[in-house]
């Protein structure tokens, strides 16, 4: 297995992968919380049109996607925040042209196998000036975390109550959307850009099983993403597999089991299930009692 | 500290696809003062709260925040809000801890990690509602009643001026209303002013000092709180008379 290591675009793609396991759960959390979980999945389309025209006009893929999906993303919020019902048609629209377009583009530069790799991931096209970008976009967006945590964590817990306390509602909105799509690129060359939310989304699903705060749900899902974007990776260079595919199935395994164990760590811990309506005060005291 | 008013509204419309929800209202918070603001679903009660912080934008009318119109106003740390209920559940977990910090964010620095007096708060603010022990627990799984009191909590952590509740006694048992008034009523001593939504007053109402009554947008009522038995809930009918006649 360590033998992976002696090849360099080997260990180019596992340092990449550490990166994209930590970066893309950190962002997933405040995308879950915000109930966005697809935003990844319609700036993942409209990356690809920026790869096409990064394709046609020779520049770099990554570049490309980056500066077209930082766009889409911004373009998202706002169509989300000018219009309640007529912007989820407006999202649809804007991913259709934006993985059309992108199909198009790459086919007329006839890069139709790149695509492939764009798509679903392909280890050995991680550069070395790509790993380059790409950590300096992590270092972006463990920044943004880090900065605006407490702030991101308010506003996707209530938008009303973050505009009461004075946040800059409209700015952090813009700021998580084009962090979700800075995720994508980073993200993109090695799980493939229609498979890369699923790194920003599972492991945070799989976290809150067996968590029951903010910041443990997101340590946790950032553990299981290096988790599975290593193991992934290592496992689609020894069986010769995709690797966003098997990053992503490992996610999912790990999903599972932690449904089942945390059905078990709850069923011990014995809260108290939420009442509906409202507990009568011998339930409450109750519940006092077994939860304390 | 200039002595404008916590809240003042004049002539405050506000216009929701077409149907007026709030039809000239004019309303004045003064600093310390609890005011109760009563009437039926649909009255407006909710929308006026809402556009005396900025949350909904007037159409007619002006509003002011301690002198300054919303959209200027930037001493949100004087400001507490407590929605109408939690929108939790489905999301990622939060500890009552960590929900409850966050009703801190107005007085911190984004730059700065949380000090010791922000940990102190987010305490008082936790023994304040009786849910120090429950702190490490994912607010999500508590009762509703609860979780209204973590939602009070994170506003009181902020250490405001003035407080606005929507509804919070809405789907409470008794003695979490009673434990909401035992809060509510500290507070008030301290000197901060208080603006609380609600259906009918309860164990609430020794605390009011004006009680506001909104009929289909407009005050109908404003001065003592209306005996018990005229609150809209009660009796409709004879309740919206009395009040017109009054």
């Amino acid at each position: 297995m360590l033998d992976m290591l002696q090849y360099e675009f080997m260990r180019i793609a596992l340092v990449s992968a550490v990166l994209i396991g930590l970066t893309a759960p950190a962002v997933g959390t405040f995308i879950v919380q915000r109930r966005l979980s697809l935003l990844g999945d319609g700036v993942g389309h409209i990356a690809l049109t920026g790869i096409g025209l990064a394709l046609l006009t020779g520049t770099s893929p990554l570049l490309g996607a980056l500066a077209v999906s930082v766009l889409g993303a911004i373009a998202i919020e706002v169509l989300r925040a000018r219009s309640r019902s007529g912007g989820d048609v407006a999202l649809a629209i804007l991913f259709y042209g934006g993985l059309a377009g992108g199909v198009l583009l790459t086919n007329l530069e006839g890069g139709g196998t790149s695509l492939q790799a764009y798509l679903f991931g392909s280890i050995s096209s991680v550069t070395l000036s790509d790993l380059y970008v790409v950590a300096a976009l992590a270092v972006v967006v463990f920044g943004v975390v880090l900065l605006f945590g407490r702030e991101l964590f308010l506003l996707c817990q209530d938008e009303d109550v973050a505009r009461a306390a004075g946040l800059p509602v409209r700015f952090l909105s813009v700021l998580i959307a084009a962090t979700a799509a800075i995720t994508v690129v980073i993200a993109m060359r090695a799980i493939g850009l229609l498979l890369v939310s699923a790194l920003m989304i599972v492991p945070v699903a799989a976290a809150q099983q067996v968590t029951r705060g903010f910041r443990a749900t997101m340590l946790v899902a950032m553990g299981v993403g290096v988790l599975s974007a290593v193991t992934g990776l290592a496992g689609s260079f020894q069986y010769d597999l995709p690797p966003g595919p098997s990053i992503v199935l490992l996610a999912l395994a790990i999903f599972l089991a932690a449904v089942l164990g945390g059905s078990v760590v709850r069923r011990r811990r014995a809260v108290p299930a939420p009442l509906p309506g409202e507990a009568r005060a011998d339930a409450r005291a109750e519940a006092e009692v077994r939860g304390g | 500290m200039s002595p404008a008013p916590p809240f003042q509204m004049t002539g405050g419309r506000v216009r929701y696809d077409g149907r007026e929800a709030l039809r000239g209202v004019d309303l004045r918070v003064g600093a310390g003062e609890f005011v109760a603001v009563l009437g039926a679903n649909g009255s407006g009660k909710s929308t006026l709260v809402r556009a005396l912080l900025g949350l909904v934008p007037l159409s007619g009318g002006r509003t002011e925040i301690y002198g300054v119109p919303p959209a200027r106003f930037r001493d949100w740390k004087r400001i507490g809000y407590v929605p109408q209920r939690l929108p939790m559940g489905g999301g990622v977990p939060a500890t009552v801890r960590e929900v409850v910090a966050s009703g801190r964010v107005a007085r911190q620095s984004r730059w700065r990690p949380a000090s010791s007096a922000d940990r102190a708060a987010v305490d008082a603010a936790l023994h304040a509602v009786g849910l120090a022990d429950r702190a490490r627990d994912s607010a999500h799984l508590l009762s509703g009643g609860q979780q209204q009191r973590v939602l009070i909590a994170r506003a009181l952590a902020g250490e405001p001026d003035a407080l606005v509740l929507d509804e919070p006694t809405a789907g409470v048992d008794a003695a979490n209303q009673e434990a909401l008034a035992a809060v509510l009523g500290d507070l008030s001593r301290q000197g901060r002013a208080v603006v609380l939504v609600a259906h009918e007053l309860g164990p609430l109402e020794p605390l009011v000092d004006r009680a506001v009554v909104l009929e289909h947008g407009r005050i109908v009522h404003d001065g003592a709180p209306p005996a018990s038995a005229w609150t809209p809930r009660a009796h409709p009918h004879h309740g919206e008379i009395e009040m017109r006649a009054g």
